[in-house]
């Protein structure tokens, strides 16, 4: 235990936890305000996932079809979304997208350009235009290192002025946060570990903005790196926040399946967007089985169209590969399991046949790489083998969009993966990394705002020693639960029971197993020492994914329905009234709670933007009827 | 199938430490990082490995593997003889934390002495222009993922701690070259205070950075030197020299 004479203290106005775009574009909205600003990293400084992010960043800047604008934006993610989204976000999103692009462009990023030498822009699954600024297929890459190398000029420029680089904003890197502390009802900071010595660390702050990503180590196979461990959503339950449509993951449809150690590496979407076309073992171009009916006027259902499409966008529907996520990756599935699957499990994904070899070269390097050193496949000569993976968690913290305010505790903020109600049931591909940055941005200012209305909010003895007790606790059991054997344990469980297509018999067996891992998990003990012991640092990401994995499992009984990142077999189809409702998760000390709450009513301008026909498929008479709220 | 991998892990502190052999399951395909994870899962749970994407992509996972710097995520395990022990330590140009793990706190302070991105004034966002040629120069080295096995790599700092600080390093000479081609940075002189500052002119051209990038930049050709024949020029230009003569006795 550390004694709090020796403990490690900061103060701060703003602690950012979690590093990646929206971590870091919070900063750098909270440091311009005038506040000092802490950011934590379980990682290095710039190794957050926000790098493995390749094909682009989403925004209607029009450069390539000058019909795109936010209002098409705004129908594709609500679409996309199965009209689950909060409203508003998915507007602030569409509207502020472009200013956020171009905005990086002033701090430096240098996008792929078009002829007339603007950002480039393409195509993407259900985005009507082409829409995706990037930077070959290394987009993530390049926003991280814009904004890491953005906040290294706000430190030049503090050390201009203060004679300290570190005197206003400072990275405390491979630093994890294993609480979130409130007095008197309010946030009052945070407390954690180094990874490095495994000493403690506080930090005192009246405003803690949650920027932690993802939860995809909670699964089997994954897209998402170590770091994925659900730590914000655990933060946040634990520090009193919601979580909201938990049960909405989505499975890429196409990660590596072959050779086993890369299973769920991630192959960007943009292999289908640049003209890969996905094919079963028969030879089938199979995904003209699987447009569903309320894409059906905008997608093609024959090879003539689609392939004519890469040619000529305004007169030809688009090719079936890129149809929204959920739909490509329930069809692989549906393909395997119907035994006309790859050898290891997956289907072909083939850009060989239709892009000459250096242009596959050149427009997706890191996928030929990629290929090339792990699988021994030559893209530009062969098929790739693809399925799904998880990828993406569309639930998250319950937030006020404009400010992205976590509901229903003073002082914490949400933004990026770790919030929901953006993305809906199911999110586009190229809508986070401008999801990043606009909600970013948002939750830097919202604390800046809180903080200089609230001010300090001293953290007591109390909430220290109690943190300071739980990190402890690991080591002071001997021959205990193995963590890294409980982990594997949930991953089965979430894999086989929580994963692309659910029934009510297997969640409850689920929610029983995993109920059944955390009680194992408060007996886990450490081997070695407290420096940097990867041992001892996943106990703690074990707690975090075991409260992930239970929000998962209860909302997705719950949710009698199948909508985007949320198949249930026993309820096929979707069901306009489970539309209406969100699913809000919370913590009670002791088990995670569920209930369902009403999504609140798309603005009537908003509503307007939508064919009446179209809102038909989605919602019910009496919701037409009333054609949107005031 | 698997077999047995005989493996010989560096294992201890800045303190102690040594060589430890292990011996591990290995499947068809697996890389270095797998038998890792695979040792820590079963045999040395507080086994320190620094790792992310485990896709090549991020850049953690540097370490040297048979004395080679290398990105664990990227080494198959086959491109080794099957009877081969393959010896694994940490990153030898820096300190170490603990087992494979360096402390690379070095990068990150230089990151911060490199001139910050300049924008041109009155350029209003969304009105830049720019060839796609001319973004290409900067975009190459702007793929680099930090692994640092450049910086491991320079003998300039592996063998010579002395120079660590005058010498900024591959890694941040591909930045300021990616700044200096930048077609709208308007900082000057980043050549000269790359010479003058960051140490340019202690490198000696011998491509070790180049040969163990994983991203494979050409850092040495297309960025160093590059670089050096300009600041040479800048220099050595008799037209400029007799400029800098008149300005010197200006100002006296």
């Amino acid at each position: 235990m550390t004694s709090s004479v020796t403990l490690e203290r900061h103060k701060y106005d703003v602690l950012i936890i979690g590093a990646g775009g929206a971590g870091l574009r919070a900063a750098v909205e909270a440091r311009e305000a005038g506040l000092s600003v802490a950011i934590i990293c379980k990682s290095l400084f710039g190794k957050a996932h926000t790098v493995m992010a390749e094909g682009g960043a989403a925004a209607s800047m029009g450069n390539v079809n000058d019909n795109d604008s936010w209002m098409v934006h705004f129908r594709d993610t609500m679409r996309g979304g199965k009209f689950l989204n909060h409203y508003r976000m998915a507007e602030l999103h569409a509207k502020e997208a472009p200013d956020r692009i171009w905005e990086l462009e002033m701090w430096g990023a240098l996008f792929d350009r078009t002829k007339e030498g603007k950002i480039s822009q393409r195509n993407f699954g259900g985005h009507e235009y082409p829409r995706l600024a990037h930077v070959g297929d290394r987009t993530g890459l390049e926003i991280i290192r814009t904004m890491q190398q953005k906040i290294v000029q706000l430190q030049q420029k503090d050390g201009r002025e203060f004679g300290d680089m570190e005197a206003k904003i400072k990275v405390f890197a491979e630093c994890t946060i294993t609480e979130i502390l409130k007095e008197n009802g309010k946030i009052s900071g945070a407390y954690g570990y180094w990874r490095e010595t495994g000493a403690e660390v506080l930090f005192e702050a009246p405003a803690v903005v949650i920027a932690t990503g993802g939860v995809g180590k909670t699964f089997k196979i994954t897209s998402n790196s170590w770091e994925g461990t659900g730590d914000g959503h655990a933060l946040a339950l634990k520090a009193g926040a919601n979580l909201v449509d938990m049960e909405f993951l989505q499975f890429h449809p196409t990660g590596m399946v072959w050779p086993p150690s890369v299973r769920g590496i991630l192959v960007t979407e943009s292999v289908r967007g640049e003209g890969g076309i996905l094919t079963n073992s028969e030879g089938e171009r199979f995904m003209f089985k699987y447009i569903p009916d309320v894409f059906k006027d905008k997608y093609a259902d024959n090879e003539a169209e689609a392939d004519r499409w890469y040619e000529d966008q305004d007169n030809n529907r688009r090719p079936p590969e890129l149809l929204p996520r959920d739909e490509v990756a329930r069809a692989i599935n549906s393909e395997v399991k119907a035994g006309r699957g790859t050898e290891h499990g997956g289907v072909f994904l083939d850009v060989s046949k239709r892009i000459p070899a250096e242009v596959i070269k050149k427009r997706l390097p890191s996928m030929w790489h990629q290929f090339y050193e792990l699988a021994g496949v030559d893209i530009t000569k062969e098929a790739m083998e693809v399925g799904p993976t998880c990828h993406y968690v569309m639930g998250g913290v319950e937030v006020d969009p404009d400010s992205a305010a976590a509901i229903g505790v003073p002082g914490l903020f949400a933004a990026g993966e770790v919030a929901g109600g953006m993305h809906g049931s199911n999110r586009l591909g190229g809508n986070s990394l401008t999801d990043l940055l606009v909600f970013g941005r948002r939750a830097g200012a919202g604390a800046a705002e809180y903080v200089k209305n609230n001010g300090a909010n001293p953290v007591s003895d109390a909430a220290i020693k109690s943190a300071a007790d739980r990190i402890e606790a690991p080591f002071s059991r001997a021959g205990g639960e193995n963590s890294y054997s409980l982990h594997a344990e949930l991953q089965e469980v979430t894999h086989n029971l929580v994963g692309i297509i659910r029934t009510r018999v297997e969640l409850e067996k689920a929610i029983e197993m995993i109920a059944d891992i955390r009680a194992r998990s408060k007996n886990v003990a450490v081997s070695g020492g407290r420096k940097f012991n990867p041992g001892f640092h996943l106990a703690f990401d074990l707690d975090n994914m075991l409260l992930v994995a239970e929000s998962t499992a209860k909302s997705a009984l719950l949710r009698e329905e199948s909508r985007g990142g949320h198949t249930r077999d026993d309820f096929p189809g979707m069901n306009p009234k489970w539309r209406q409702l969100n699913q809000i998760a919370s913590f009670d000390g002791d088990k995670v709670n569920i209930k369902s709450q009403a999504l609140p009513a798309i603005r009537k301008e908003l509503f307007d933007l939508f064919d009446i026909h179209e809102l038909e498929k989605y919602m019910t008479p009496e919701e037409i009827a009333k054609g949107g709220s005031n | 199938m698997a077999r047995k991998l005989n493996l010989r892990i560096w294992r201890g502190d800045s303190t102690d430490g040594g060589l430890k052999d292990v011996q591990v399951d290995v499947n068809e395909g697996e890389v270095v990082l797998d038998v890792i994870h695979r040792v820590q899962a079963t045999q040395m749970g507080d086994l320190a490995v620094r790792w992310n994407c485990k896709a090549g992509k991020c850049g953690s996972c540097s370490m040297e593997i048979n004395g080679k710097p290398r990105l664990a995520c990227m080494t198959q395990v086959a491109s080794f003889d099957e009877n081969e022990t393959i010896t694994i330590t940490p990153l030898r140009a820096f300190p170490i934390i603990k087992d494979l793990v360096a402390d690379v706190s070095f990068n990150y302070k230089k990151a911060m002495e490199i001139p910050a991105y300049e924008p041109p004034k009155n350029l209003a966002p969304g009105e830049a222009r720019m060839e796609q040629i001319d973004v290409e120069r900067s975009q190459e080295f702007r793929k680099c993922i930090e692994c640092f096995l450049c910086q491991n790599t320079c003998h300039v700092i592996r063998d010579h701690e002395e120079n660590k600080k005058s010498f900024a390093g591959p890694r941040f000479f591909i930045r300021i070259a990616e700044l200096d081609m930048h077609p709208l940075d308007i900082l000057k002189n980043r050549k000269r205070t790359a010479q003058e500052e960051h140490g340019l002119g202690m490198c000696n051209i011998t491509k070790c950075c180049t040969e163990v990038c994983p991203e494979h930049i050409r850092i040495t050709d297309n960025a160093i030197i590059p670089m050096k024949e300009r600041v040479v020029d800048i220099k050595y230009d008799p037209a400029r020299m007799f400029a800098g003569l008149l300005k010197r006795e200006k100002r006296n």
